[in-house]
């Protein structure tokens, strides 16, 4: 019984609902490090810090470290969205945590919505769409390409989606959406090289003043989407969004010695570990210890445009 | 009654929601709360549907009961009438179609092209005089009429580039015939909303930060949410939101007075979510009988128990003070179907809750208290959580944030940490003209997100949660 999007309360995370049988765990084994895993009886992982038993993991809670046979841990986590789209193997390029999370919210999407979505690509969004609609919402999402829509629909099934996500191969951009659809839908999105094609079929299925998302990667789609966009639909916006993380290091500086301490090469500063302290501890105090942070030096420069509109109410 | 109103796909939603009936009601009701855009974003206001509520446009005070029954997204013009100015529903805008003219007249030859160099700024283009306006307004003119006269006798008008001419129409369009758009209060445009007209109130919340804490502290169905909510009840109402009707909010606090939360009443949310929001001092969730932490008092501008202080100004009464429509602080109950007892959020958490939620741990922590001391917060609210549970902080402020994530690494109570700061643009797409807004808002704030882990290195059953 799969956790990733509860869809009753027994399936939450909580202290006393330990890891069994045929869960997906999360394995950490460091910050740019984790996969998912499914614990089954008698298996067992390897990895660089040693063979790790399954059968040690269940009845454990969630969040435990657990130990292999050479001593080395891991930290075994609840699946969430956030996670999966860091550890789902990429059959095309994915959407990540600040264009989710942005995409979500200006979709206004709360519980019970209906959303369509093409395509679905590696289900990184669909994932979290999911979550946003759950537990009596669905989402319908689309992909004209057979095979990676049959990879989505096993990932869904193996994190216990089924009953929120319909997977179907379709074509969007020269099909449009089903007809059954038109007039029930809460939210479309749309990551599609020509959007522009699948617009008229999204007015038809978005309810009046719902919300319709277009991602693309090169201004010349934004530019020809919004064009279409104009004739039926209002408050048309076109956003980037874009996260600078930073990283923190100790730095000690003792009164008397002329050298600093604090190593500018070394190990990524986060995972540094406390023996990087001076020798004599003594001098260690509050006075003369502080922490840094600086921007990381690389980051993601662009992952696409976001634009949103909302379907004209008519005055009929 | 309300129920006559509901169109066909509201009632399709209302079934599928399984008795959530009140998801994405699509038409304003009596007493709803709404969000008024007046000429394109130029002016915001938050109101709610009572009888005696009015909106000032320009000099014309105009009644808010035309726009009950209208779905949201319907668009008003003030009209003059017999009874005096009233908002009456009209067409949506034409603007659209008159981009797109343009840029089929860039397509014409050289000839066509022309420029500004030979106007001269001497107000002497206009020939119409504001009295000869008011005379044909009393004669009934209506706002396009008004606009339309205005460019015949505007002696520069021709003169001007095709953009140009757009831009002096939709500028005396918006002074004569003001359009308000009726908008329904969600998570984005009331976040929106407060960051450009009063962002001191909600600590500078931008939508995108705001979006991303939901999504790090994985917010869902059937969450336990912890939230130390400083923000006057924005981010409340968010995780509520997203929440739905299942799982719980606890809104928490230090010292006795809870902290208001107002915001969250803008949200339109239903008596089965509002349920669902509760408050809670940590001192109940405290699993150590003692009183709370010392460090967490720290902030002078927190309540101490027992303080002549009161708490956090009312941003209900705010609004009052700048004129906009006021939100009646008393709820009179109009927001909810006839019959029903509406449910005020954030009661007091009953106590077979409380035991629950240490029984279980919390499967959320969102901290929003941009003047708090966050270290000691931390150290007191992440021991709530479940193991594996996820939290985010937002905050102002670099320093306190790493020395933070850097106490946590050490002490080996979370993973999987990151400090972020969202970055987001707005750009300008139209033909020939696409660029980056000129004006752009340079700090949405910092986030520190992690997993909390469980720190014991021995094996075997579920533990007891330890202090």
């Amino acid at each position: 019984m799969t956790m990733m999007v509860p869809v009753d309360d027994a399936q939450k995370l909580s202290l006393k609902r330990p890891i069994a049988d045929g869960d997906t765990v999360i394995v950490y084994e460091r910050h740019d490090s984790m996969r998912a895993v499914t614990v089954s009886p008698g298996s067992d992982l390897q990895n660089r810090f040693g063979v790790f038993q399954h059968s040690d993991w269940v009845g454990k809670p969630f969040g435990s470290k657990v130990f292999s046979s050479k001593g080395g841990f891991v930290f075994l986590l609840a699946p969430t969205p956030q996670l999966w789209t860091l550890v789902l193997s990429h059959r095309t390029q994915i959407l990540y945590l600040p264009d989710i999370s942005f995409v979500v919210s200006c979709l206004e999407i709360v519980p019970g919505c209906v959303v369509l979505e093409s395509g679905t690509g590696s289900g990184s969004l669909s994932t979290s769409l999911a979550r946003a609609v759950a537990p009596s919402g669905h989402l319908f999402t689309f992909d004209f390409h057979e095979q990676r829509a049959s990879s989505a629909r096993a990932d869904f099934e193996r994190n216990g989606l089924t009953s929120l996500i319909t997977v179907t191969v379709r074509d969007i951009q020269g099909e449009g959406f089903p007809k059954e659809h038109e007039g029930s839908v809460d939210a479309v999105f749309l990551d599609l090289p020509q959007p522009w094609l699948a617009i008229p079929s999204a007015s038809r299925c978005l309810k009046p003043d719902a919300v319709l998302c277009s991602f693309s990667p090169c201004i010349e789609q934004v530019q020809r989407t919004c064009e279409t966009l104009r004739s039926s639909f209002t408050d048309i916006r076109t956003f980037e969004v874009l996260v600078r993380s930073y990283e923190i290091k100790e730095h000690c500086f003792a009164k008397s010695v002329s050298e600093e301490d604090g190593s500018p090469v070394g190990p990524p500063p986060q995972k540094r570990k406390q023996s990087t302290l001076p020798a004599n501890k003594s001098e260690k105090t509050e006075s003369n210890f502080s922490v840094m942070a600086k921007p990381c030096n690389t980051a993601r420069g662009h992952t696409g445009y976001l634009t949103f509109a909302r379907l004209t109410v008519l005055s009929n | 009654m309300e129920e006559e109103k509901l169109t066909r796909s509201e009632e399709t939603s209302a079934a599928k929601a399984n008795g959530l009936s009140e998801v994405n009601r699509a038409v304003a009701w009596d007493g709803c709360s709404v969000l008024l855009d007046i000429n394109d974003g130029d002016r915001l206001v938050f109101s709610r549907l009572s009888p005696s509520a009015s909106i000032k446009i320009g000099n014309k005070k105009c009644s808010l009961r035309p726009l009950v029954g209208c779905p949201f997204g319907s668009l008003f013009t003030v009209e003059t009438g017999p009874s005096g100015p009233h908002l009456s529903r009209s067409a949506p805008s034409s603007t659209g179609n008159c981009v797109e003219e343009i840029s089929k007249d860039e397509g014409q030859s050289v000839n066509e092209i022309r420029d500004n160099r030979s106007l001269i700024d001497n107000n002497t283009a206009q020939s119409l005089s504001s009295e000869d306006i008011e005379a044909m307004r009393s004669e009934g003119a209506t706002g396009d009429e008004i606009v339309k006269a205005l460019i015949a006798n505007s002696s520069t008008f021709e003169k001007k580039t095709a953009f140009s001419q757009e831009k002096y129409k939709l500028k005396k369009q918006k002074k004569y015939a003001p359009k308000v758009l009726l908008r329904r209060p969600s998570m984005r445009s009331i976040c929106e909303t407060y960051f450009k007209k009063h962002p001191q109130r909600t600590g500078f919340m931008r939508v995108d930060t705001l979006s991303m804490l939901l999504s790090m502290a994985n917010v869902g169905p059937y969450s336990d949410a912890l939230v130390l909510d400083k923000l006057g009840g924005l981010v409340v109402g968010s995780v509520a939101e997203r929440v739905g009707g299942t799982g719980y909010i606890c809104s928490t606090y230090f010292g006795t007075v809870p902290y208001q939360i107002d915001i969250v009443r803008m949200f339109n949310l239903s008596s089965d979510v509002c349920a669902r929001i509760l408050q809670a001092p940590f001192s109940d969730l405290s699993p150590l009988q003692n009183a709370p932490s010392e460090c967490a008092m720290s902030d002078p501008s927190d309540v101490r128990p027992g303080s002549p202080e009161t708490a956090q100004p009312d941003p209900s009464n705010e609004l009052l003070q700048d004129g906009d429509s006021l939100l009646d602080s008393r709820d009179n109950g109009d927001d909810t179907l006839a019959g029903q007892k509406p449910v005020k959020p954030g009661r007091k958490a009953p106590p077979e809750i409380v035991k629950s939620w240490k029984d279980n741990g919390f499967t959320s922590l969102i901290i929003a208290a941009p003047e708090m001391d966050v270290e000691s917060l931390i150290m007191d609210l992440l021991p709530l959580l479940a193991y594996s549970a996820p939290f985010a902080i937002y905050h102002q402020y670099l320093q306190p944030l790493a020395t933070c994530m850097h106490k946590l690494q050490a002490s080996k109570m979370a993973i999987g940490m990151q400090i972020s700061e969202p970055w987001l643009r707005e750009y300008q797409v139209l033909p020939s003209r696409t660029h980056p807004h000129m004006q752009m808002n340079a700090f949405g704030g910092y986030i520190l997100s992690g997993i909390r882990i469980s720190n014991s290195n021995t094996g075997g059953v579920i533990e007891d949660k330890a202090a």
